[in-house]
């Protein structure tokens, strides 16, 4: 059933990343990221629950918080583009 | 039993990241996919570590578990924000705002991308 869902959880990231691709804004191709990386924090959760071990949590912590980083970042950098 | 609910609680929040992924194909423009990609992905995100949580517990990964929620809840919403933000001033998405628009009244050229 984990196994499941981290295919279910890779699927969502590939739609995550085609958007990414097919943008067609800025705007568009910010906030699919910021779904990707919520993907792949929720990935690396899953995984360190079917291996029964926390030794990856930290790297979803991690993620998490570079994550919110990288989307304002990106949201100033739009906005004073100003494009 | 245990192993029974994890299962159902990643299985649960593993589909609504995939909701999001489609929500974020289905929906017209920017605004709109917003609400697919920070919403959706959050609450699927909380069922998984949820489900993490009744295999993970009692043990020394609870802080980082309640870091990772803490985090996401904290964060999503001020993102999505500053993105949608950041679309509204940029990319001419604002004159598709048809209903009410109070963040017009906010900005010298109206809202309209346009010099005033």
């Amino acid at each position: 059933m984990i196994v499941a869902a981290l295919i279910l959880l890779a699927v969502s990231s590939l739609l995550f990343l085609a958007r990414v691709v097919i943008g067609p804004t800025l705007a568009d191709r910010v906030l699919a990221l910021d779904g990707l990386v919520t993907c792949v924090v929720a990935s690396v959760v899953a995984e360190a629950a079917r291996r029964g071990s926390d030794l990856t949590l930290g790297v979803a912590v991690v993620a998490a918080f570079v994550g919110f980083v990288g989307a304002s970042v990106a949201a100033r950098f739009i906005e004073q583009r100003g494009a | 039993m245990g192993d029974t609910l994890a299962g159902i609680l990643l299985l649960a929040g593993a589909v609504l990241a995939v909701i999001g992924g489609i929500g974020v194909h289905k929906f017209p423009d920017a605004f709109t996919r917003l609400h697919a990609a920070s919403k959706a992905t959050t609450l699927g995100l909380l069922l998984v570590v949820g489900g993490a949580a009744v295999v993970l517990l009692p043990g020394p990964g609870a802080t980082k578990l309640v870091l990772v929620v803490v985090f996401q809840v904290l964060t999503a919403p001020v993102a999505a924000h500053l993105v949608g933000r950041a679309g509204y001033d940029a990319d001419n998405l604002a004159p598709r705002i048809d209903t009410l628009d109070e963040l017009a009244d906010d900005r010298p050229d109206g809202g309209d991308g346009q010099a005033p």
